[in-house]
């Protein structure tokens, strides 16, 4: 038997949700898939702030929003997208206050807003006010307040069901999705009108991550594995500042409310990279500077391998009221006292700035024509609608998930109100079935835990924040064989009931495909721009390379790569000063 | 260091009753429980079941009794136990599932029932509606539950009334009656003062113990309770 929804909607964070609240309200009955209870998504762990000109505390204008998203992105970013962005999330930010989300306020009784990473007044002239935040548990607060919306409008969740397969059929019209449900080990199919796609990122992929342990790509990789592209897929963020060494993420809005990066010798060392904005430049530059400090010999502590950034000058008060929980986080897990003394930091794995393709109102795209597959969406981390272009804003990925959240389920409910219910031939379920099985069957002598393992040490080695040809074509290697080592897998739980060793295999299977997207793609750009710094071509090369990486599998290690030109408009690509 | 970690286990797909099982590891003072208990799954038997997404205390997957307190594996480290012999065992209360896995639809439910959103039928003017920093303030400590089950499954009340919806369902309730926003009290009383609602609490403080993210638990629901009083619902 199938479920049947006019629109289904894979992961149930911050798009997931805002996209089953607006199909919901656009007539549609919906459906949510999540592998997780939708409040243990990845978007609560998010803190500083979303980012809207709402101008509360100073002027601010969504040109000057455009502008600084665009030059961010090292001017990868689509335009289009970055204005439909940075107009939109002004009515979305305003929408999210009249769900009841608990904003913190100015005493006029505004939304309260801070400064953050890259967002600038009049076009980079000194940092604005543009986070709207709840202290620093801003996307803790977002998603709680979309999964009571959620609850009030009686959305159905399918919670803990793992998506093995989406099905096309022969007009390439994605129809459905076969699902795994972790408390019985049924695989049940489901029929739609239309699918949206929302289902995060994969920052598992390496070692020091500030992501969840789930966070590891699971449809951008079933995408991939079906012939259609991931864009830009080797624009990965890491953060600057993951509690060291955890890598647990301590909010860029500890820098927004006045917090100072220094090395071992006490110096402010932003001053010397980014002598405008100093500490607040976008978190590409800084993650580099942090690099070349430590490789020149200027890191913290007795192994000079990290950062100190400084709260101590801060009001204990701004640190208790604004801060808390990454107080509590340094407290906690690093035994230090930000308000006493400073907080060792180093990069982390963040975000992925590339994902599934898509139009402006999220449909899914199989080519650089923007040829559209027909019924299928993606918003948020796991989309690419360009907005980011090679490198995140801070405060812009919580604006991303509502802005084409919304659009998301406004394009889904309309496409699927022409939707007449596919027949489900028994045999569709069968490649979801067997993926299952081949795993519990599986009886070779390789661990999941070891490539998983060998995986996400060799990609922070070899394609994190700096690469070079050499290091990137020997994890191109090693990801071949821990490829062919996964072919050989056996996992002890061979039960139905809860399976988590299963899903660990199969998000295994995730992380290494879309890792080797990651990686072929990172090779392929003989440039640097945003996060993709390369030591051998340190320049940002317009001539050859502003255009945005279309990466298709052909065999499993083979990568065919096409091209589709970046949107350009009312920035002219100049030199990325800060 | 040497530490003996002592799991309850239970595969319902294999054992009768559920049992006692010692895993022997090497652990620095600063891991966490969340860290030993993947060091067996990874290295010993995958077959040990539990949930877990951020590993920081965030997401609320994990909440687990550890040496007899409700904690949050992530957010419980080996030095903080002052002890080289660590049991964990479910959240008690609701129903096992698999190991340390339990069915959280009891708790959810309980949590739907209180009217979790905010109730407003008035339309929205086209900006922000103005809420002061004080009246903000009010239901701050609310909004920072993750609904990870810690302070109602450490309820005595909770373990043995069976229709008690429970310190969180509360604590939630209590986020929207003092947003100066919602309207949707008369509402929300019914739920709150019926046979399950907060007039089952003993104040016996286990759930402000256990809660990880340090909100006064206890003092929230004696407000709601006061506030019910007041509009003598």
């Amino acid at each position: 038997m199938a479920h049947i929804h006019d629109v289904l909607i894979v992961g149930a964070g911050g798009a997931g949700l805002t996209a089953a609240l607006f199909a919901a309200k656009n007539g549609a009955n919906v459906g949510v898939i999540s592998k997780l209870y939708p409040t243990r998504s990845h978007t609560g762990a998010a803190q500083g702030g979303i980012s809207a000109a709402l101008g509360n505390v100073e002027e601010d204008r969504w040109e000057w929003h455009m502008y600084d998203t665009v030059k961010g992105g090292d001017y990868l970013t689509d335009q289009d997208a970055a204005e439909v962005f940075a107009k939109e999330t002004i009515e979305g930010v305003i929408e999210l206050e009249h769900m009841g989300l608990p904003f913190d306020r100015l005493p006029s009784g505004k939304i309260a807003q801070r400064r953050f990473g890259g967002h600038t007044r009049n076009f980079g002239e000194a940092p604005v006010r543009r986070a709207a935040y709840a202290a620093d548990r801003t996307g803790h607060v977002i998603l709680h307040t979309l999964h009571q919306q959620a609850i009030k409008h009686g959305i159905t969740f399918y919670n803990e069901f793992y998506v093995l397969d989406l099905l096309f059929d022969e007009d390439g019209r994605a129809f459905g999705v076969l699902a795994y449900e972790l408390a019985t080990g049924e695989v049940h199919a489901f029929k739609a009108g239309a699918i949206v796609i929302a289902s995060g990122g994969y920052g598992r992929v390496f070692k020091i991550t500030a992501t969840a342990h789930t966070v590891t790509g699971d449809m951008q990789a079933l995408i991939y594995n079906k012939g259609l592209p991931l864009e830009d897929p080797e624009f990965f963020q890491f953060h600057p500042t993951g509690l060291f060494p955890l890598g647990i993420l301590i909010t860029e809005g500890a820098r927004g409310e006045g917090g100072i990066l220094r090395n071992a010798n006490g110096e402010r060392f932003m001053e010397r990279y980014a002598p405008t904005i100093k500490d607040l430049a976008p978190r590409d530059v800084v993650a580099r500077s942090m690099f070349i400090e430590i490789m020149e010999g200027r890191g913290c502590g007795p192994n000079k391998d990290h950062i100190c950034l400084d709260l101590t000058h801060l009001e204990p008060e701004v640190i208790e009221k604004r801060l808390p929980d990454i107080a509590e986080f340094a407290r906690t897990y690093a035994g230090v006292d930000p308000v006493k003394e400073p907080i060792p930091v180093l990069y982390t794995a963040h975000y992925s700035m590339g994902g599934i393709p898509t139009t402006l109102w999220t449909e899914v795209v199989r080519d650089e024509k923007n040829t559209v597959v027909p019924g299928l969406y993606a918003a948020g981390e796991s989309a690419c609608v360009s907005m980011h272009g090679a490198n995140r804003l801070g405060t812009n990925s919580l604006a991303e998930l509502i802005v084409f959240g919304r659009r998301a389920g406004i394009a889904s409910a309309k496409f699927a109100q022409t939707y007449k219910p596919h027949p489900l031939p028994p045999e569709v379920v069968e490649p979801g079935r067997e993926r299952v099985e081949k795993i519990l069957n599986g009886s070779g002598d390789e661990s999941v835990a070891r490539i998983r393992k060998a995986l996400q040490e060799s990609m922070m080695e070899n394609a994190s924040v700096y690469r070079n040809e050499e290091r990137l074509s020997k994890q191109v290697k090693i990801i071949r064989e821990l490829q062919e080592r996964y072919e050989h897998i056996s996992i002890q739980d061979k039960g139905r009931i809860y399976n988590t060793e299963l899903v660990e295999a199969l998000e295994l299977g995730s992380l290494l495909t879309v890792a080797e997207a990651l990686v072929h793609a990172a090779l392929n750009r003989t440039e640097s721009r945003g996060a993709h710094a390369r030591e051998d071509y340190p320049e940002r090369d317009d001539d050859n390379w502003l255009k945005h990486t279309l990466a298709y599998r052909e065999a499993p290690g083979k990568v065919r790569f096409a091209y589709k030109p970046v949107v350009l408009g009312r920035f002219e690509p100049k030199p990325r000063t800060y | 260091m040497r530490v003996t970690l002592k799991l309850f286990r239970y595969n319902p797909e294999a054992d009768r009753a559920p049992h006692w099982e010692s895993y022997q590891l090497e652990a620095e003072p600063t891991d966490r429980v969340l860290d030993l208990l993947h060091n067996v799954k990874w290295d010993t038997d995958g077959t040990l079941t539990f949930r877990r997404s951020c590993g920081h205390g965030i997401c609320g997957s994990c909440a687990m009794m550890i040496n007899g307190v409700n904690r949050l594996a992530c957010k419980t480290l080996v030095q903080n136990l002052g002890t080289d012999t660590i049991t964990v065992e479910p959240i008690r209360g609701l129903p096992v599932e698999k190991d340390l896995l339990v069915d959280m639809d009891p708790f959810l439910r309980a949590f739907k029932a209180v009217k979790p959103y905010l109730i407003n039928d008035e339309p929205p003017p086209e900006r922000e509606r103005l809420q002061s920093p004080e009246e903000r303030a009010i239901f701050d400590e609310g909004t920072k539950c993750i609904l990870c089950a810690a302070c109602t499954t450490s309820c005595p009340v909770f373990w043995v009334n069976g229709t008690y919806i429970g310190p969180s369902a509360i604590v939630n309730a209590h986020r929207f009656i003092f947003d100066s926003r919602d309207k949707g009290n008369g509402e929300r009383f019914k739920a709150l003062s019926g046979g399950g609602g907060v007039w089952r609490c003993r104040t016996a403080y286990n759930c402000t113990e256990a809660c990880p993210r340090d909100i006064p638990v206890t003092e929230l629901i004696e407000e709601v309770k006061r506030a019910i009083m007041v509009n003598l619902v």
